[in-house]
């Protein structure tokens, strides 16, 4: 069994990781729909769309490795306990239905736009040349979720209904991403990166203009906060771990 | 159940792609989609894979009117033995001889 690795506190690695495990953990859902999509063509849009993220994944997983002290992207993703895990808890929980899956790719593929958007203009020229690559794609991944939202919201009254549900169930762990804290404080002050509460305004504006036109209305509000991002998972982060991680803690140090 | 629509109802669509470097949109084959604005959506995916600077066009394949193969003899025959029928009889100054 292969020991886990502990990466440093450093405020610039921890806004790396947030965004490198979104990607992962997101590209690990997605992968989960292979071969069970409605139909063929969405079961290749899926799987792409996974593709595109597990490539940004990479990308700032590797720069991250290199701030850590010489780790590398399978290191990271493979040895790290749940705890250093930086993903926000939306990307972790299970893959749901169809509905819920679209409603959960426009909430991310909005929030990633906004990032990337503003990452282009990172201090970290490796980040900026990762998000200048990584910004058409989630365009076209909002295009793609957003388009589905519509139809399923403005569709059968029952699709009408199950986007509705997953519209309700996803709402209340958007506030986590928004959350102010140091690390992004810290990101904001060095130039590597926005505060993620900056992009709050747009993204609540983007979103409201996607409902609307899938006739859906947006959650409701509640107190209650997921703490992903800080390393707090839900039940299902576990779970996800153990089968993504299996192969390399059993035959530790394999090469493939 | 109409040949042209899948289990959902979808109608079935043509798609034509021209690539980065291509003169003319090809058919490429064709997909399942219940509007145009799919279509293209699902087109991207499965034959393009994105590549930027490609233009796809989707056409219902109940809008294409296809030559009939039992025509071919009385529209397609080149009538090789009636020579006049091609113009290949004219001198053409030097400079345009190539074509």
């Amino acid at each position: 069994m292969q020991e886990s690795i502990r990466v440093s506190q450093a405020p610039e690695l921890r806004y790396l990781l947030r965004l490198g495990d979104l990607c992962l953990i997101h590209a690990q859902r997605l992968g989960e729909w292979c071969g069970h999509a409605p139909i063929l063509e969405e079961d290749i849009a899926l799987s792409n769309i996974a593709l595109d993220l597990l490539g940004q994944a990479r990308g700032v997983l590797t720069r991250a490795g290199e701030l850590a002290g010489g780790l590398d992207e399978d290191q990271l993703a493979f040895l790290r306990e749940e705890r250093d895990y930086l993903n926000p808890t939306l990307v972790e929980l299970p893959r749901g239905d169809f509905a819920w899956a679209m409603v959960r790719n426009l909430m991310v593929a909005v929030l990633l736009e906004l990032l990337w958007q503003r990452l282009q203009e990172s201090g970290d020229e490796q980040l900026a040349a990762i998000a200048g690559k990584a910004v058409k794609e989630a365009r076209y991944h909002a295009r793609h979720a957003g388009d589905w939202v519509q139809r399923l919201g403005d569709g059968t009254e029952e699709s009408q209904r199950r986007a509705q549900r997953a519209v309700d169930q996803l709402w209340p762990y958007h506030h986590e991403l928004f959350e102010p804290d140091p690390v992004d404080e810290a990101a904001a002050r060095s130039g590597l990166g926005p505060r993620w509460a900056e992009l709050r305004e747009a993204w609540q504006q983007r979103m409201a203009a996607e409902l609307r036109a899938a006739t859906l209305r947006p959650g409701a509000d509640s107190a209650f906060r997921s703490r992903g991002r800080e390393g707090v998972h839900s039940e299902h982060m576990g779970h996800l771990l153990a089968e993504m991680q299996y192969l390399q803690r059993a035959y530790p140090g394999g090469s493939w | 159940m109409n040949q042209q629509q899948d289990a959902a109802g979808w109608p079935l669509w043509e798609v034509f792609v021209r690539s980065k470097a291509g003169l003319d949109h090809k058919h490429c084959g064709s997909l399942h989609a219940p509007d145009s604005k799919l279509a293209l959506e699902l087109a991207r995916d499965v034959y393009t894979r994105r590549q930027e600077g490609c233009s796809i066009w989707v056409v219902r394949s109940d809008q294409i009117t296809a030559s009939d193969p039992g025509d071919k003899d009385m529209y397609f025959d080149p009538m090789e033995d009636k020579v006049y029928r091609h113009p290949t009889f004219y001198k053409l100054p030097a400079e345009v001889d190539h074509m």
